[in-house]
């Protein structure tokens, strides 16, 4: 639990760490551990919590722009205060509490879910000097910590003693089991290629440029773009956005497992799932992009927290853009996708990382035939599995549209 | 130092305890993934970081979920899930069986030879645990991945089975 403040870097990169420095500095020597790590957690809550109120306006924005549609703009210039218009709602409505349900485990749910989801934020590393916990096997605990957060979603569904619930309930236990191992699996090759289960470990793999120019970033590997597509595509699922909102379909389920919560209980669901999707882009640009590594060597004079703020936004208006734009997935094509067609996809994507690491000497034309040989492996697999999973549906014919 | 191993194995036991006493199959579930839980907190306690987050990344996420769905599937309603009282016969036999267990256990760790000497940890990242494994247990490790593809292949196989599906028949 510290920051290591470097001394070559620009005053703007340090300006953080500084600023707690001096804060806790204030204090006795004994106390300033704790101290710090109090302010790193306020911190960490600040930025993500008012992230989370600005990105509930974003998302509103967006989707009504896509749907050529104004999105909130009357409170507000240009809408600005709607999150606080819609907190104080939630805050002042009343909380109801089924007769029938099961009380325990109805407040635990949204709470354990919370709990969870910020607890992923310990281990990304948002600049060169800001992470707030440094540990050998921090990739690991990311997606410990996250896993549990499905289970915080079933015991919802299932506490709220509803049938729509339980449905919900169920979807997310099916799609937790079926995403889980894709995510998982697109992983294990960026751990295999930087040699570290730990955050910084592989950010810092990922540092340099070729020619000064391409840098060094996985996701600029035939076998890192693959990863990061099937990282984003279960990462998606695993935050229960569109289009595998499967458990919460609001024009099927009712909004499932969130059906009999009001109040600021339903404000801790909805706040989750922004975290989720923070953390696991936070995630993506941690192990494909480079973390908060600059593009270009000229331009490293930005602040690293600054790069790596603009990739997280980035990953995060286009979860918001698949949300505009693809229906919900049926439950047997969700898992369909995942045991068909995404984890023997992430299996090869294994043998490519090996063939890429295993190649590494190779130079001059050699290179050229490497390109190729782990194109082929990609882009092969992917175009027959495609052809395979989408074989015998062809345009579906709508009698009453 | 202590108090920590002494509350954390009181969680641990207690929530055990708690999930074999009660009647709602679903709360003893949910218990039981607690007491996983705190089994991972006491290797956090003990220094063994990554066998920390593998038992809850296994467990807590995994088995859990397993076991939630194996109830929630062999239940025919909702208030299925609560058990009745067993016959007095099966707790005597159940009684029996766990003491046998924990006799032969006892007898097992009091009849080892322990070290007397306290022991120091060894401090042992997580790259000397990859270079151990990948190292001087390669084969164990081996027999273990292949033992779990060929499971993974053969789930992916059993799923892709089955008559392809017609167009028609999608609601």
């Amino acid at each position: 639990m510290r920051l290591l403040a470097t001394t070559d870097s620009s005053l703007l990169e340090r300006a953080p760490v500084l600023l707690r420095d001096a804060l806790s500095g204030l204090l006795p020597p004994p106390a300033r551990w704790t101290a710090n790590a109090l302010i790193e957690i306020v911190a960490i809550l600040a930025v993500f919590g008012t992230l989370f109120a600005f990105l509930t306006l974003a998302e509103r924005k967006i989707l009504g722009r896509v749907q050529n549609r104004p999105g909130p703009n009357r409170t507000g210039w240009f809408g600005l205060l709607q999150p606080f218009a819609d907190g104080i709602k939630m805050l002042t409505k009343e909380d109801i509490v089924p007769h029938a349900a099961d009380p325990v485990l109805h407040y635990l749910a949204p709470v354990a879910l919370i709990a969870f989801s910020l607890l992923t934020f310990s281990v990304i590393p948002y600049g060169r000097d800001l992470l707030a916990v440094r540990m050998d096997a921090s990739v690991l605990f990311f997606f410990a910590a996250g896993s549990a957060t499905e289970l915080s979603v079933f015991m919802a569904g299932w506490s709220s003693h509803n049938k729509y619930s339980l449905f919900a309930a169920m979807r997310a236990l099916a799609q937790l089991i079926s995403y889980e191992l894709p995510l998982l699996l697109s992983v294990v090759p960026v751990v295999l290629a930087a040699g570290t289960i730990s955050t910084a470990g592989v950010v810092a793999a990922q540092s340099g440029w070729k020619w000064g120019l391409v840098p060094h970033w996985h996701v600029f590997t035939p076998w890192g773009a693959a990863g990061f597509a099937i990282f984003m595509v279960s990462a998606l699922a695993e935050s229960n956005r569109s289009p595998f909102d499967l458990p919460e379909a609001e024009s099927e389920l009712i909004a499932g497992h969130l059906t009999e919560y009001s109040g600021f209980k339903y404000a801790l669901f909805f706040m989750a799932e922004y975290f989720g999707m923070c953390a696991l882009s936070g995630m993506a640009v941690t192990l494909f992009l480079g973390g908060w590594q600059a593009p270009l060597p000229a331009l490293e004079f930005v602040p690293s927290y600054a790069w790596f703020a603009l990739k997280l936004l980035a990953l995060i208006a286009g979860f918001m853009w698949v949300r505009a734009t693809l229906p919900r997935l049926r439950i047997d094509q969700l898992t369909r996708l995942a045991w068909k067609f995404l984890v023997p996809l992430a299996l090869i994507n294994l043998g490519t990382a090996a063939f890429w690491s295993l190649t590494y000497p190779w130079g001059g034309s050699l290179q050229l035939l490497r390109w190729a040989v782990a194109l082929a492996l990609v882009m092969g697999p992917f175009l027959l599995l495609g052809r395979r999973l989408s074989a015998g549906l062809g345009a579906r014919t709508y009698r009453y549209a | 130092m202590n108090t920590v191993l002494v509350i954390l194995a009181l969680a641990t036991l207690g929530t055990a305890a708690v999930a074999m006493s009660l009647r709602n199959l679903l709360h003893s579930v949910l218990l039981l993934t607690a007491t996983w839980a705190g089994v991972a907190a006491f290797y956090l306690w003990a220094g063994a970081e990554f066998v920390a987050f593998a038992q809850l990344l296994v467990y807590v996420g995994a088995i859990s979920m397993a076991v939630l769905f194996a109830v929630l599937l062999t239940r025919h309603s909702r208030d299925d899930v609560a058990a009745p009282p067993a016959a007095r016969s099966r707790g005597v036999y159940a009684a029996a069986a766990g003491a046998a267990v924990a006799g032969v256990l006892l007898a097992a760790v009091s009849l080892a030879p322990l070290a007397t000497a306290p022991a120091r940890a060894p401090a042992v990242s997580v790259r000397q645990l990859g270079g151990e494994l990948m190292g001087a247990h390669a084969a164990s490790l081996l027999a273990v991945a292949v033992l779990l593809t060929v499971a993974l292949v053969g789930a992916v196989v059993l799923a892709a089975g089955g008559p392809p599906e017609k167009p028609g028949d999608t609601p």
